[in-house]
């Protein structure tokens, strides 16, 4: 008999973890272009997050709040320190910049109508400020941006507050791009630059270099705007205990500090991937550096990077943060990434949920878009509408939170009201590993 | 004529005083004396007044200027007239680095020489040195005209979009994608006029211009290197 007609039992193909499939096909990619991978989104390698954490509620030595009827504040104020007019909002999870270019004019608008129905902030983003951002925002913060492009002094003046960007989440140490696609005449006259061109945003400040100059940076925009808004400083996820020391020290009235999970509107994948730390690792941090300066609460602290829903605004404010800031949900509240337009992301090799090519200008939604045909299906007061109505449920949800641990107060929670599941999570958070009292690092313990 | 005098007011009063003055304001000369270094001196000015500072000026004096005539008596600090809008901004001796940063229009003269980085990113500004800019001038610089009657540092004009640049004497060196371009009829009645608001007599035809080649324009495979 014939050996080969015995089926004996056979190794299965096995896909390597390390040479997985997806890394294969960029390498294929890589070698069939030359060029590397750009994308807009933030990092969607699996790292430690909120997910990893957990509330424990009240027992018998904590005692609950009733549901949804005991208040439950959730208001906080920004830029307490040095401005004159502090920016007041009922709910802590505000907008993050996002540029008019790398965003539709309507999905602008549609940011600023839910974000004021929500009684929150929206932010400009590089590119400068657009009047339906402006008129429909009733508080809108300013980007001051390495680039400048479209910035002025008018602008600067009608601007609720200002965010000096240092950095992003998604590329600390990175500039921005918009290539040509995009640039269509009203967003190459608001950048002063040639139509269709691929435009590069500077990755440092002009005028600028380090945190001695910053401080005289700050002192010329107060006096520019006569000491009113409180003045923000933007940073990436990377070095956050001494980013934020050296912000305070240049008189930031609040740092904002954005992960890596945060999304851009377009960057190299290496970068987005490979760059930053997650911000849970980055909370805690900025909490010491405030609490050792004694300005914990003072300079207040904004935080972004993957929020997604109540608890993880919850986990912030547990950690020290007084708000958080969202790119990526708000636009897919908006409808981002919808699988109502699967058969069309198909068309352009992608799947809802996964399309990121952003900075190509051709997204089904209209949303990161200039293309006005696209753009048109997004509707600006149904996409308020969207944004404030999930506004409202993340902070429902936080607050049904904060009422299982007895804080009438968002800002109430505390690093005691959580517990980690993964080791990692609770080096990070500096919260005890799920049924220990300890954690990595935990001070008096040895690891 | 109003004078201030920084050894009895603070800063934030002597801006305020000159934000306040408005578009038809009567008190249109002002003089500031014992600047002494101090840094945003008249920022953010908006009318049609002219302010002399008498002594050396720290950073970003005059920055994002409208309309206003500021002339520093002395020698100015980094950034100087950043991001300014309109209006003109004189600086009698030299200025440092990042002058005229970012600028939407108006006119800087610098009757001395400027540090590095004089120009970067300037989007429409006029800025005329009389003596040498030093490296990284004009460093994406995006439009407006740069003209130095000295000599230019290392890597002028790095990354440069559609500003033009016109230099008397010699440049170190050029930077990515700047290069030296024909100066046309229409390159010599601007620099005329340039030269004319910047208070100098060098001849047009002592200068080369410079400008983009145009070829970081579109993100291809062999810009990524
Ligand atoms: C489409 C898009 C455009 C962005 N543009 C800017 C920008 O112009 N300036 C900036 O500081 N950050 C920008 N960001 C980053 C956001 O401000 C914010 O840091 C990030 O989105 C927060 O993380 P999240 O997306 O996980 O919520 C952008 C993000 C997105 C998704």
């Amino acid at each position: 008999m014939n050996d080969e007609n015995i089926s004996a039992p056979r190794t299965m193909p096995i896909q390597s973890a390390t040479f997985s499939q997806d890394t294969n096909a960029e390498i294929r990619r890589a070698a069939a272009t030359g060029i590397y991978d750009i994308r807009g989104g933030g990092a969607k390698r699996k790292v430690p997050h909120f997910d990893d954490l957990l509330f424990l509620g009240a027992s018998i030595s904590r005692y609950p709040l009733e549901g949804y009827r005991e208040a439950c504040d959730t208001s906080v104020t920004l830029g307490t320190r040095f401005a004159k007019n502090p920016i007041q909002l009922d709910i802590p999870i505000t907008i993050a910049g996002m540029s008019f270019g790398a965003l539709s004019g309507a999905a602008k608008e549609a940011l600023g109508r839910g974000a004021t129905l929500a009684g929150t902030s929206t932010t400009t983003g590089d590119g400068g400020m657009t009047p339906e951002e402006r008129g429909h925002s009733e508080k809108l913060v300013y980007q001051y941006l390495p680039s400048r492009y479209g910035m002025n002094p008018d602008d600067l003046r009608r601007a609720d507050a200002i965010e000096i960007v240092v950095g992003q989440g998604a590329k600390p140490g990175g500039g921005g791009m918009l290539l040509g696609q995009k640039i269509t005449d009203r967003v190459a006259g608001m950048r002063n630059l040639p139509k269709g061109i691929d435009q590069r945003s500077a990755c440092r400040h002009p005028d600028w270099t380090g945190p001695d100059d910053l401080e005289i940076k700050i002192l010329e925009l107060r006096e520019i705007t006569g000491w009113k808004v409180p003045i923000y400083i933007k940073v990436g996820g990377s070095r956050p205990y001494f980013d934020t020391t050296l912000a305070v020290k240049a008189g930031a009235d609040v740092v904002v500090l954005d992960g890596m999970q945060g999304g851009t509107a377009a960057t190299q994948d290496v970068f987005i991937e490979n760059v930053g730390m997650p911000i849970l690792a980055c909370i805690r941090e900025a909490v010491r550096a405030l609490e050792d300066l004694g300005m914990h609460r003072e300079v207040q602290l904004i935080v972004s990077g993957g929020v997604r829903t109540g608890a993880d605004v919850a986990i912030c404010m547990a950690l020290g943060a007084d708000a958080v800031s969202i790119g990526t949900a708000a636009l897919i509240a908006l409808g981002d990434n919808d699988p109502k337009w699967e058969a069309e992301y198909q068309k352009l090799g992608t799947t809802a949920g996964a399309y990121d090519d952003w900075h190509e200008g051709n997204d089904p939604a209209g949303i990161s878009t200039q293309n006005p045909e696209l753009s048109a299906r997004l509707d600006p007061v149904e996409g308020g509408r969207r944004l404030r109505n999930y506004l409202k449920v993340m902070t429902l949800e936080a607050q049904t939170i904060a009422r299982a641990c007895g804080k009438n107060k968002l800002h109430n929670l505390e690093p005691e009201d959580l517990c980690a599941l993964t080791m990692e999570a609770a080096a990070m958070a500096k919260v005890p590993l799920a049924g220990t009292d300890w954690w990595p690092g935990k001070p008096g313990t040895a690891f | 004529m109003q004078t201030i005098d920084m050894e009895t007011t603070a800063l934030r009063d002597l801006n305020a005083t000159l934000q306040a003055q408005a578009e038809t304001t009567n008190q249109t000369t002002w003089e500031i004396t014992n600047p002494k270094g101090s840094h945003a001196i008249a920022v953010g000015l908006d009318a049609p007044i002219d302010v002399t500072v008498k002594g050396s000026t720290g950073y970003y004096c005059a920055g994002m200027n409208k309309q206003a005539t500021i002339t520093v008596d002395g020698s100015a600090g980094p950034g100087v007239a950043e991001n300014m809008m309109s209006g003109k901004v004189v600086i009698t001796g030299d200025a440092s680095q990042y002058a005229g940063a970012t600028g939407n229009g108006g006119t800087l003269v610098i009757k001395g020489n400027a540090s590095s980085r004089c120009g970067i990113s300037m989007k429409g500004i006029d800025i005329i040195v009389h003596g040498n800019v030093g490296h990284m001038s004009a460093f994406m610089a995006q439009s407006g005209n740069l003209v130095v009657c000295g000599d230019a540092g290392d890597a002028l004009g790095d990354s440069i979009y559609e500003a033009r640049l016109f230099v008397r004497g010699s440049v170190k060196s050029l930077g990515a994608d700047c290069i030296e371009k024909e100066m046309r009829p229409e390159h010599l009645t601007l620099l005329t006029d340039l030269l004319e608001r910047g208070g100098c007599d060098a001849k047009p035809e002592e200068f080369k211009r410079y400008g983009s080649a145009r070829e970081l324009y579109h993100f291809k495979i062999d810009n990524a290197y």
